[in-house]
């Protein structure tokens, strides 16, 4: 049968080529991202591609991959083969280093900042005018209040989310934790959608025209704000709030197998985030830089202070402690859903 | 089936003799295409899930969660089929028994599930029956049934995956019933309706099992449309395929093999249970 | 007539609705939008990897779907609802089901996987996974369309041929391949279509790499997801349009050879 010897040829070919090449004078580099990052790296990507060389005098093509942490954790951690990880938390990334090996241990102490170039907040975005007149994390619990937000089982941010909501309980009920999963649990009851990733949600909440509120990423309820029309939504940020922390590194092990060329053009992109114009370009994009001075003072204007407790906080313990008490099989966060 | 020998007493042969040949070739060819690219992915499954032991296996089973996604995977295909089997059998009829002006491409339309992606058709439903969309807005404004983001949802997106099946598998049969028969049956005196009953009912009954099969297979399965006009939350609207995804996204292997496979065997029962019914009946009534 | 027009309202309500919705939205923010959405490069290499993934997936189902046909339908052998069962398989398995047994199978923690992997192979978040993907997913259309069509036409006719003296091939090719031409490229432009729309399965398998890895259903849902829905709808009335093209060759060839068609179904 002639067909399927063509089928067979042409399937062989495609698997000889499945390998990555390197093409003369580029090399290409693979950031495996989360979900609200498109538009930051998009920037930041063409101009890194336009300020950087390797010695040998290579440009960079850097290719993108976006979706739910969660998601693209496990993509990674199956082979995906990224040189270079832009998580939403910190233990995604140690999902990857224990499952794999292809990331050290301690990739924390790599970079500045725990490997955390940038950090931002949990806010609300609500319709304009604020009809439901909400204006903190107790008014979401309130019956006929419709929420958004993603799934803290496969999205970083609705973890974020969850435990900002979880922070403000304790604060309130001083750590009755009977009291907190009953706040928390009202809260979830009141959720109208649950997509998978932070920008599903954005989508359900201004597209569809579903819910009241959302609960979201700082970035990207102001995001919202430029796409959408800023007579449309605005932002209220609660009395207390999250310090999210998103972390980035280098898979080590994938890249080294293009080479030692491809870890110092991974560690220098990463390095990159760091510097002043990556810095601005972070602020731009309404993340919080580790460095202000850096950026456009009229763009660290835009964003409020607030509150924020972090996951190191005793409440919390860290992710490593954190991680498995509420969101593993049968956690905290499971449990506030029971069976109606 | 028409020409080869008509059914006799059972053969002890493992096949019939034949005069045609390429048994051998394609049998062979078959198999081995078959087992490459479907069995031995499967049985990949299969190990994957037995090596959890039964505890394990039965512990994530009859979960509460994974009890409800079920039961809605199950339950909204059900429900769906049996809708795409009466408008499916009626629609059939309609194309094949009435001559009006559009009918070729009304024809033709049917077929759109199929060719349509199923992330598109998703997101032009939730665009549809959103609350703030034209039918979500007027079926809860007049009816106050809300379909965008609740189980009712999920049923839509499945009658919209599921709707070829059933008129695709009983027009033919329908055009292939010969009028004459009727037309004999209506001479001797049988009244419509029991002509209806007696005559075309019971040839078109394979055809109609059929169709409600796989029509059912495909909406257990369905993820793709659902998940955009589903709510998603547990035990509410959380389809069996999106809490497979979930699972593996929580790097629970075990899990979402787990539920997997339970999908799979009932899958594969029903549909081995109905492709039997079909040989059964055909012998029974005596059609093709 | 009100069986007519409950039909008539069914279908449009369930089928023609979403459709206009899918062009109703194109072209919501004009024809610019429109044939930027087209242009963009990432279109552009969705679109070729859609191609690709079709040209190879349809092909192989199409050898496959016709000598399982072949087998099915001119033979008499024990297992043979079994058989069809397995075939009927891939039907009933969810998408994101058969998603899971590849990355089961080829994933980095399968025992495949770093084998291939240490010949530099890539089959996971790659092409060829994308392929193998498509193909379990469209496994059964040309075999599920052949295998009604060859056993109501019976073998007479081959039995006839042989015993002339006709070789095998030669009957396949001079009596049943005719007789079954329409069957085959209905079966054919169906399982292009599924071929080419797949999503949940592709989900799964892709890795979703920008410009590489993304089919053009998965970049319909990340120009979604980028807030750029009229861009979205763009590409999705792309693949619309594919299956409306489909269903209108079929149409107008069913015109065309209804006399024909209508012969073959009647042998």
């Amino acid at each position: 049968m002639r067909l399927k010897l063509v089928a067979l040829a042409a399937s062989l070919a495609l698997a000889a080529c499945g390998g990555q090449t390197n093409a003369g004078g580029e090399i290409s580099l693979l950031n495996v991202s989360y979900d609200p990052t498109r538009e930051l790296y998009e920037e930041f990507n063409a101009d890194f591609s336009a300020n950087y060389k390797t010695p040998e005098g290579k440009t960079v093509k850097v290719n993108m991959s976006h979706g739910g942490s969660g998601k693209q954790t496990r993509s990674v951690i199956d082979g995906l083969d990224a040189d270079v990880v832009t998580l939403a938390l910190q233990n995604d990334i140690d999902l990857i280093a224990k499952e794999t090996g292809k990331i050290p241990a301690d990739w924390r102490t790599k970079l500045p900042a725990n490997s955390a170039p940038y950090t931002s907040t949990i806010v609300f975005l609500v319709r304009a005018g604020n009809p439901k007149n909400i204006k903190d994390w107790n008014d979401l619990t309130l019956p006929g209040v419709g929420v958004i937000t993603p799934n803290p089982k496969t999205s970083g941010g609705a973890r974020w989310n969850y435990l900002a909501a979880w922070a403000y309980a304790s604060k309130q009920f001083v750590g009755d934790e009977a009291k907190i999963k009953e706040f928390v649990g009202a809260l979830y009851k009141n959720v109208l959608k649950l997509d998978s990733g932070a920008r599903g949600s954005t989508v359900t909440f201004t597209q569809q025209g579903t819910g009241d509120v959302l609960i979201t990423w700082e970035n990207e309820g102001f995001l919202t704000l430029d796409e959408q029309g800023a007579d449309k939504y605005q932002i209220v940020y609660p009395s207390l709030s999250i310090r999210a922390e998103p972390p980035v590194a280098v898979v080590v092990g994938n890249a080294e197998k293009k080479g030692p060329e491809q870890v110092a053009v991974a560690e220098a992109y990463l390095k990159h985030l760091y510097e002043p114009a990556g810095q601005r370009i972070v602020a731009k994009h309404y993340y919080r830089p580790n460095d202000p001075s850096a950026a456009d003072p009229a763009d660290i204007a835009r964003l409020q202070p607030v509150e924020m407790v972090t996951i190191d906080d005793p409440l919390f313990g860290g992710w490593a402690q954190a991680q498995p008490k509420h969101f593993d099989d049968g956690g905290l966060y499971d449990q506030i859903f029971t069976a109606r | 089936m028409t020409a080869t020998a008509p059914d006799g007493a059972r053969s002890f042969r493992w096949r019939r003799r034949s005069v045609l040949p390429g048994f051998g070739l394609s049998m062979g060819y078959t198999i081995a295409y078959l087992s490459l690219i479907v069995l031995i992915p499967l049985a990949g499954l299969g190990i994957r899930s037995a090596s959890l032991g039964w505890d394990q296996f039965w512990k994530i089973a009859f979960d509460q969660r994974v009890v409800s996604a079920l039961q809605l995977s199950f339950g909204a295909a059900l429900i769906a089929a049996i809708i795409n089997t009466v408008f499916g059998v009626l629609v059939a009829w309609v194309l094949v028994r009435y001559r009006f002006p559009g009918r070729r491409w009304l024809d033709a339309a049917v077929d759109l599930p199929f060719a349509l992606p199923t992330a598109v058709a998703g997101i032009a439903l939730a665009t549809l029956y959103a609350p703030n969309g034209p039918f979500g807005m007027i079926l809860d404004d007049w009816f106050g049934i809300k379909v965008g983001f609740t189980s009712t949802g999920v049923v839509m997106a499945l009658i919209f995956v599921g709707l070829p099946f059933v008129v695709r598998t009983v027009q033919p049969v329908l055009e292939e019933i010969d009028r004459e028969t009727e037309e004999v049956a209506a001479t001797l005196g049988a009244r419509r309706w029991r002509t209806v009953t007696r005559v075309i009912f019971p040839a078109l009954f394979p055809a109609i099992l059929t169709g409600f099969a796989l029509s059912f297979a495909r909406g257990v399965g369905e993820y793709g449309s659902v998940i955009f006009i589903a709510s998603n939350l547990p035990y509410q609207s959380e389809i069996a395929p999106l809490l497979i995804i979930i699972k593996l996204e929580e790097h629970n292997y075990a899990g979402a093999t787990a539920i997997a496979t339970i999908m799979l065997v009932i899958s594969f029962a029903m549909l081995f249970v109905i492709n039997l019914l079909q040989a059964w009946s055909r012998k029974w009534f005596g059609h093709e | 007539m009100v069986l007519i027009a409950v039909s008539l309202g069914f279908l449009g309500l369930m089928l023609i609705a979403p459709l206009l919705v899918v062009f109703v939205e194109a072209f919501s923010r004009g024809l610019g939008v429109y044939f930027d959405a087209l242009a963009l490069p990432d279109t552009m290499a969705a679109l070729q990897l859609t191609l690709l993934v079709a040209v190879i997936a349809v092909p192989a189902n199409l050898v496959f779907g016709v000598a399982a046909a072949w087998l099915i339908a001119k033979f008499d052998f024990k297992g043979k609802a079994f058989l069809l069962t397995l075939i009927d398989l891939p039907f009933a398995v969810s998408p994101v089901v058969s998603g899971l047994i590849f990355v089961l199978l080829f994933g980095a923690n399968s025992a495949l996987g770093p084998v291939l992997d240490s010949y530099g192979i890539k089959v996971l978040f790659a092409v060829p996974g994308i392929v193998i993907a498509t193909i379990f997913i469209t496994f059964p259309f040309i075999a599920r369309e052949l295998i009604p069509l060859m056993q109501q036409q019976g073998s007479s006719e081959e039995e006839a041929a042989v015993s002339l003296g006709a070789s095998g091939w030669r009957t396949f090719f001079q009596v049943t391949l005719p007789n079954v031409k329409w069957g085959l490229l209905y079966g054919v432009l169906l399982c292009n279509a599924r071929a080419m729309g797949e999503f949940g399965a592709v989900s799964v398998v892709s890795g979703h790499i920008r410009g590489v890895t993304n089919t053009l259903p998965l970049h319909i849902e990340i120009l979604y997801n980028d807030n750029k829905a009229a861009a979205a709808f763009a590409v999705a009335s792309l693949l619309a349009m594919l299956a409306l093209v489909t269903l209108a060759v079929k149409t107008l060839l069913e015109a065309r050879f209804a006399g024909e068609i209508a012969a073959q179904r009647r042998h």
